[in-house]
């Protein structure tokens, strides 16, 4: 799906070869500073590398348009953008802007319940707390469908109970609907326990590892 | 109508025994101001002055050149300070825009504000294209300058949402949509509030010059009339086309935010 070879960006990433595939579940693990985040905004073509290749199912990114990427290989980012309104607005959003049609509300609960979160369509979303507005913006990405998600630490501002939850959920969404998932975690425990795949960015040193419950 | 009354050199003099009287008063109260008044003053004075008499000249001596010559220094004159008053927040191309905007916007405007509707002849008589071309332009260039701040600051503050709505599937257009609507509400503010209080809560620069100098009120309503509607154009012209033209330079062309 994902390969790169030979990118750098800046002082803070340098990839000498990665395969990333679809239809998996991918962590991302590291310590802060090691470039987990830029990997994700590479992916994405939020920015481009300073040298390297990047390629999305056989295909360079840079010829590829940007949006349409983007509809495919969506990113939840970690400190997740909440716009004004409602939680429905919220929701309703992504779909607003790539033309696709809106879900009625009971389509949209059934997302809520997903996420795990009790609101009202028409609560304003100023009033969450960040860990709702996180689940939030993980809800609105879903509704979007896209092929691969791109997950910024998803589950950061969330408790251990509800992380839990929200993982499992994403995993088992992901493996029945033949998605890819990429997500940046801080807890080697989801990584260890959810991945098909663990990329260890630390210390520039790329460690690209099987996990230990395949 | 009464007899105008010409102010004599004297009587201008009793004008500056008056701002004498308020330096007095701001400097016993402790306000250390006197010195921006007393510049400011002299500076005004000076400045219409010279304008007075080089209007006096550019009046007596119609000349297509002067005329295209007096339009293309106040352009640059605006163009320069709305450059100046953003403070250099803004890049290059952010720049051009911006003459772009008030080059097309402005000049557009008063073609069709001189021609259509007033039907000036010859094409280039000072006495009208020359105040006209001002208006127009100096409220262009307010406008603009507004338009200017709260568009570069808009971005900034929002680049969180911006490049979220980019994660989503936005075109960057999607994305700073409601950064470019404000940018254009707070631009053309100005202009729809003095319209709202014109004639009631006070009467406007223009009429009240044409007035005090003899012309009818009526005859200076329907300028009055004709020229706020040609600044409202004309603001509106020069800032939708900055903010529709000014988004695109915090974006490349891979659709990318680049601040």
């Amino acid at each position: 799906m994902f390969y790169l070879k030979d990118v750098k960006y800046k002082n803070i990433l340098d990839i000498q070869e990665l395969k990333i595939e679809d239809n998996k579940v991918t962590s991302i693990i590291g310590e802060s500073g090691s470039g987990k985040t830029t990997l994700l905004r590479l992916l994405n073509k939020l920015i481009s590398c300073d040298s390297g290749y990047i390629s999305y199912k056989g295909k360079n990114i840079e010829n590829i348009d940007s949006i349409a990427l983007r509809r495919k290989v969506t990113m939840l980012p970690q400190e997740s953008p909440i716009f004004k309104g409602t939680i429905r607005d919220n929701l309703l959003i992504g779909l607003k802007f790539t033309d696709k049609p809106l879900f009625d509300d009971s389509h949209l609960y059934s997302i809520l319940s997903f996420i795990n979160l009790k609101k009202n369509l028409d609560d304003l979303s100023d009033n969450l707390s960040g860990g709702e507005k996180q689940r939030l913006a993980l809800g609105r990405i879903l509704l979007l469908d896209p092929d691969v998600f791109l997950l910024d630490e998803p589950s950061s501002a969330l408790d251990e109970e509800t992380e839990k939850f929200i993982i499992e959920n994403l995993v088992k969404y992901t493996k029945e609907n033949n998605k890819t998932l990429i997500m940046i975690t801080h807890s080697k425990k989801i990584a260890l326990s959810y991945s098909d795949r663990i990329i260890d960015l630390s210390k520039g040193s790329m460690d690209n590892r099987e996990a230990k419950n395949e | 109508m009464n007899d105008i009354i010409d102010l004599s050199i004297w009587q201008l003099v009793l004008a500056f025994v008056f701002v004498m009287v308020l330096m007095i008063i701001v400097k016993i109260k402790g306000i250390s101001r006197e010195k921006e008044i007393l510049i400011s003053s002299i500076r005004m004075t000076l400045q219409l002055i010279l304008t007075g008499y080089l209007l006096v000249y550019l009046f007596n001596n119609p000349s297509p050149v002067y005329t295209i010559f007096v339009l293309l220094a106040m352009e640059s004159f605006a163009i320069h300070n709305i450059i100046k008053r953003a403070k250099g927040k803004i890049n290059k191309s952010l720049r051009k825009i911006i003459g772009l905007s008030m080059v097309v916007g402005t000049v557009s405007c008063l073609l069709f504000f001189l021609f259509v509707i007033v039907q000036i002849s010859p094409w280039y008589n000072p006495q009208y294209f020359i105040p006209i071309a001002g208006m127009l332009i100096g409220n262009s260039m307010t406008g603009i300058s507004l338009g200017v701040n709260r568009l570069v600051d808009g971005m900034q503050a929002n680049k969180h949402l911006i490049e979220g709505s980019l994660m989503l599937g936005a075109t960057p257009k999607m994305a700073s949509k409601e950064v470019v609507d404000n940018a254009f509400d707070s631009a053309i503010l100005p202009t729809i509030n003095s319209m709202v209080g014109m004639g009631i809560v006070f009467l406007p620069g223009m009429m009240t010059g044409q007035i005090l100098s003899g012309t009818s009120p009526i005859t200076a309503i329907e300028y009055q009339i004709a020229i706020m509607l040609g600044i409202l154009g004309s603001v509106s012209l020069t800032v939708i086309l900055f903010v529709q033209l000014g988004y695109k330079t915090f974006f490349n062309h891979k659709d990318q935010l680049q601040i």
